[in-house]
């Protein structure tokens, strides 16, 4: 049985600690707001960029595709980018993006096919060095930036695109977490090269506009391919970051109701020692009246 | 009159979007005004201003790099980097 001070100095303890996750839980809160704006504001120029390029691609397929949207033709080598957090105290978020990439990434392997793993995140880098630390061929650290802005993104793309554009790879996954809503993110699977034309028939099937290019279609889609590699890294990231800030807000809000929890047993715990020895003092002095 | 719907967005945001009267953009190969029911057209971008009429209200805005699409429905730039000056 713990003395009484002890116990006190447990509550306090765990008072403090109450303290800090509850500030974590209304920190993060604010901070998921803020991303979670970024990451609706950003969605115009992706949407649009995206239909762009489906418009223009069903117009430019074939041999005249560029590498870019057509791929190399083969699928023997993959690049995997894994985006997750920086930090941790966030619940599982990092844990089930890594889980689905290492999924992935087991299956390629079993297939024989040769992988290779950029890492974007700190914790992610902790988490996939040592299974695969000879695949790591890059790794991202995002905690010095304030803000996921283009210039963030770009980095990133770079290296995936110098290494297509070197032959290394031939096909490029990017494993993020979609924010659905504060309550549910999703691990997602998403292939960057060669890209991944959404929409194309509907696209083909609607009022065919007769455009005019300037330069010419092939120009155009050649400049905006590598955009929006970007352009999807970095609604990627800003999913993330909305998606880390929701999944700790809630990991600190059910930290502090556990404290709450704590506390209660312990005050109950300690209340009734404390009753018990000035019971048991009561006694002492009464039954020794009683002897004199 | 027929108005022309016009957006620009950047990456991080959608900066304008209205009915306007006149947009004037610098093409890669040469700059361009935009009219309502301009003919289905795409060009790439340059550094430059885009200079957006509405009225007597004249909108200015700085970018760097991008693309340009006149559709059916309207006028969108998709800028890779764009800032608002005061005119």
């Amino acid at each position: 049985m713990a003395s009484l001070k002890e116990m006190r100095n447990r509550i306090s303890s765990v008072k403090a600690t109450q303290k800090i996750t509850k500030a974590m839980q209304m920190v993060a809160a604010a901070k998921l707001r803020r991303s979670q704006d970024a990451a609706e504001a950003a969605r115009p120029y992706a949407r649009r960029l995206a239909s762009v390029i489906a418009n223009l691609a069903t117009g430019v397929s074939g041999d005249g595709a560029p590498a870019l949207l057509a791929g190399t033709g083969r699928d023997d080598r993959h690049l995997v980018v894994v985006a997750a957090a920086d930090r941790g105290l966030a619940g599982g978020f990092t844990s089930s993006i890594v889980r689905a990439a290492r999924a992935h990434i087991d299956g390629l392997i079993a297939q024989g096919k040769d992988v290779k793993i950029v890492c974007v995140g700190k914790k992610v880098t902790a988490q996939l060095k040592r299974p695969y630390g000879d695949k790591v061929v890059d790794n991202f650290d995002l905690s010095a930036y304030r803000q996921i802005t283009l210039s963030v993104a770009q980095p990133i793309a770079d290296v995936v695109t110098k290494l297509y554009e070197a032959g290394d790879i031939d096909v490029v996954t990017l494993f993020y977490s979609r924010f659905r809503s504060v309550v549910q993110q999703v691990p997602t699977a998403l292939q960057l090269i060669p890209a991944v034309v959404e929409g194309g028939a509907e696209v083909a099937s609607g009022p065919a506009a007769v455009y005019e290019y300037e330069p010419s279609e092939e120009a155009i889609l050649e400049t905006l391919l590598p955009r929006n590699l970007t352009v999807q890294i970095l609604s990627a990231l800003l999913d993330n970051m909305a998606g880390f800030y929701a999944s700790q807000m809630t990991a600190m809000d059910n930290a502090t109701r556990n404290a709450g929890d704590m506390i209660k047993r312990y005050t109950l715990e300690y209340n009734r020692s404390r009753q018990a020895q000035i019971t048991k003092e009561l006694i002492e002095i009464i039954s020794g009246a009683e002897a004199v | 009159m027929a108005k022309l719907h016009f957006s620009l967005v950047a990456p991080e945001r959608e900066l304008f979007s209205a009915d306007v009267d006149q947009v004037d953009a610098p093409g890669t190969e040469g700059d361009f005004g935009v009219l309502p029911n301009h003919a289905p057209f795409m060009t790439t971008l340059r550094e430059g201003r885009v200079t957006v009429r509405d009225g007597s209200t004249v909108k200015l805005f700085d970018i760097q790099g991008g693309f340009a699409d006149v559709g059916p429905d309207g006028f969108t730039i998709l800028a890779e980097h764009a800032v608002e000056v005061a005119s």
